[in-house]
């Protein structure tokens, strides 16, 4: 129990994804918080490549947790712009009502 | 040994209860709040894990970019968070299935998962005691992943550009002080000397 391994670490990141996912369903409406969980997510990922690269003594991982980071990053800046170009042309961000497309 | 296992628990507790309050939180703001909260305890966790140069990057860039731009958007925002709150609990039931299924799931992978042999051979191994984490780092992203760290440039360098021109807005009937049409100004455009007729005027 003291000793803290791979598998605590694999089960804290499960644990993080799971919260994500329902996040996303709990929060069918707000696209903020759907965005939100996605970055919960891909913690999750992050923490995962980083206990491998740890207890696998391979610093591949750590190279592809900063390429996660990134693409985060950039996921967030378009999408949050997305988001306030939206909120100026329809006034609301409800998910509902993002249906311009007929998807 | 010992204080390294209760810095875990606390981490790991600290960032999964920061992880539920940020799905379930009423105020917007205090979600983005618990999220940086989770973001730190990562960082944390990366120390303890020997990745001391990801845990700050975790903390530059996402605390300190990431984060700092959703509270920007939430407040810039005018929304009325409650309307949007409406249905919370009918999502519930079918959110937590599918939340049980998947821990169940990856709680299957986990129990069942085991090492294959080599997968540790074929990898770029720590080098040595003495390189820190950050100089390891650096060795092979500029050597081996250069393609990719190439890449990922260009992926912000995308990020940057495409934020910006969908934010970005022209607008109309504004007066702007347009420096370079007042110093190109000349006497001869603008002043014009009439020689009026002397006392033509009565």
């Amino acid at each position: 129990m003291l000793e803290v391994g791979l598998a605590h670490y694999l089960t804290l990141a499960a644990i993080l994804f799971t919260l994500g996912i329902f996040g996303i369903f709990l929060n069918r409406k707000n696209v903020i918080i759907i965005l939100m969980s996605i970055e919960l997510m891909l913690l999750a990922v992050n923490i995962n490549l980083v206990a491998f690269s740890r207890f696998l003594e391979d610093m591949t991982g750590q190279v592809f947790a900063m390429f996660v980071l990134t693409v985060a990053a950039a996921e967030a800046a378009i999408g949050l712009a997305i988001l306030v170009v939206y909120f100026r042309n329809r006034g609301s961000i409800a998910v509902e009502d993002i249906n311009l497309m007929k998807g | 040994m010992v204080v390294q296992a209760l810095a875990f628990y606390v981490f790991a507790a600290v960032a999964t209860a920061a992880g539920v309050m940020v799905i379930s939180a009423r105020n917007p703001v205090h979600s983005v709040l618990f999220l940086i909260l989770a973001f730190f305890n990562a960082a944390g966790l990366f120390v303890l894990l020997g990745a001391e140069f990801l845990a700050m990057l975790l903390v530059v860039v996402y605390v300190g970019a990431v984060a700092v731009l959703f509270l920007f958007v939430v407040m810039m925002l005018d929304i009325n968070f409650a309307e949007l709150r409406e249905g919370f609990l009918q999502y519930l039931p079918v959110g937590a299935l599918v939340g049980v299924v998947l821990l169940a799931e990856l709680a299957l992978v986990g129990g069942s998962w085991a090492l294959s042999k080599g997968a540790g051979e074929t990898s770029l191994p720590v080098p040595d005691e003495k390189m820190t984490n950050t100089h390891a780092l650096g060795h092979i992203l500029y050597t081996d992943y250069i393609y990719l760290f190439q890449a990922a440039g260009l992926v912000l360098l995308v990020a940057m550009i495409g934020a910006i021109v969908l934010t970005h807005r022209r607008r109309t009937g504004l007066h702007r002080q347009r420096i370079a049409t007042q110093i190109d100004r000349r006497k001869e455009d603008t002043i014009e000397v009439v020689k009026l007729p002397a006392r033509g005027g009565g």
